[in-house]
């Protein structure tokens, strides 16, 4: 690991207050997660690429936006890692970047219908921009 | 008795029903919603990183407000009791995140003082299902009612404090009270896709479409929940059941679902 590699790591381990260590490695994390099919990388590799430091390639995975935070991994971890919680600590340091919004104001129109409850493009911009 | 309510974004518009069943059928039990007064949108969904502040401050408001009238804070919508219940957890429990977000209050701190009510609880722990069910009118005898709970009601577990994330039975229990038979079915704690329905509509049209057929293949007439967005993806992904309020039925049991005041 290297110094911009072990910074990258403490920093989101600070956010996240997760420790990937704890992790056994079971797989149950991902066996559960409803985004599975549709994820690159997925929740267990999160822990294990966190750990080693290989933040880089998930920092540039779609698999960022498919997350869908139900907690289903961190409430179904034997051993309390909340891999959710990584996933969204990655997500932030990506999207946080100038000009790296995932969703913009002028995406919207194409999802809206007359019935598209407020909740779901609050909920949206808050995972996907900042 | 009043609680100090916080209805959020959505159910002053899409879900306005939602709303307006929660407040009549309180109203009947005995229970009076107080609004909070320039409540600001709880944000949808947790963000669960420390470093962010900003994005909880509408919550610890709301929660400020009720601590200062001595009231629980009661939501209806599944996402908005997620996320204060989740802030007010991280403000109970984390006292560095809480003194950041203390910074930004006026006059004196808040620290989590506030107790968080689902209105489901407010019925179960509060009201009373037996009380529920002794003011129901119109038994809903013979509907076979399936619950969804999704994701936000539930978990995190430790934090929501609510049922039993793997096998809940709250809902099933006021649809006992109000007569009519649960129908318990395998997806009914499953994400039904959520706000990805935005990045990715096939992922949440496959999520939405298990929850629907698999309530419908345990033998239910309808599907029962309490989050705009679980109902919004059900019916947008082709649920061959109703998807309905729970706060509808509730007010149907209760014979307040017709506005008698105008």
């Amino acid at each position: 690991m290297n110094n911009k590699e072990k910074l990258l790591k403490e920093e989101i381990l600070r956010m996240s207050g997760v420790n990937p260590v704890k992790c056994m490695r079971c797989g149950k994390c991902s066996g559960t997660c409803p985004a599975y099919d549709e994820m690159e990388y997925h929740p267990h590799q999160f822990v294990s690429m966190v750990e080693s430091g290989d933040i880089e390639p998930l920092l540039e995975s779609k698999s960022l936006y498919r997350c869908l935070t139900c907690f289903a991994c961190v409430d179904r971890c034997p051993r309390n890692v909340e891999p959710a919680k990584l996933v969204e600590a990655v997500r932030l340091l990506a999207v946080r970047k100038q000009g790296a919004n995932h969703l913009k104001p002028e995406d919207v129109a194409a999802v809206l219908d007359d019935d598209t409850p407020q909740q779901l493009l609050v909920s949206a911009f808050r995972k996907y921009a900042k | 008795m009043k609680v100090s309510y916080f209805p959020g974004c959505t159910l002053k518009n899409k879900a306005v029903m939602l709303d307006e069943y929660a407040r009549r059928s309180a109203e009947a039990l005995g229970v009076t919603l107080e609004e909070i007064e320039n409540w600001q949108c709880c944000g949808g969904v947790f963000t669960t990183s420390k470093d962010e502040v900003a994005t909880k401050l509408s919550s610890v408001r709301a929660l400020k407000d009720a601590a200062l009238k001595g009231q629980p804070l009661v939501t209806v919508c599944s996402a908005c009791h997620n996320v204060i219940k989740q802030t007010n957890y991280a403000m109970l429990t984390d006292p560095e995140f809480a003194s950041k977000v203390n910074r930004y209050m006026a006059e004196e701190p808040y620290n989590g003082e506030t107790q968080v009510l689902h209105y489901l609880e407010l019925l179960r722990d509060t009201v009373g299902f037996d009380a529920v069910k002794e003011k129901v009118v119109n038994s809903l005898k013979g509907k076979k009612i399936a619950a969804y709970y999704g994701c936000l009601l539930l978990r995190p577990a430790g934090v929501m404090q609510m049922d039993d994330p793997e096998n809940p039975r709250i809902m099933e229990d006021l649809i006992r009270a109000l007569g009519a038979e649960p129908v318990v079915f395998a997806n009914r704690n499953e994400c039904c896709g959520g706000y990805v329905t935005v990045e990715s509509p096939a992922l949440a049209a496959r999520k939405s479409a298990d929850v629907a057929d698999n309530a419908k293949a345990a033998g239910a007439d309808m599907i029962i929940t309490a989050c705009p967005l679980c109902r919004y993806n059900l019916i947008k992904n082709g649920s061959e059941l109703p998807v309905v309020y729970f706060t509808e039925l509730l007010a149907e049991a209760l014979g307040v679902k017709e506005d008698t005041n105008e």
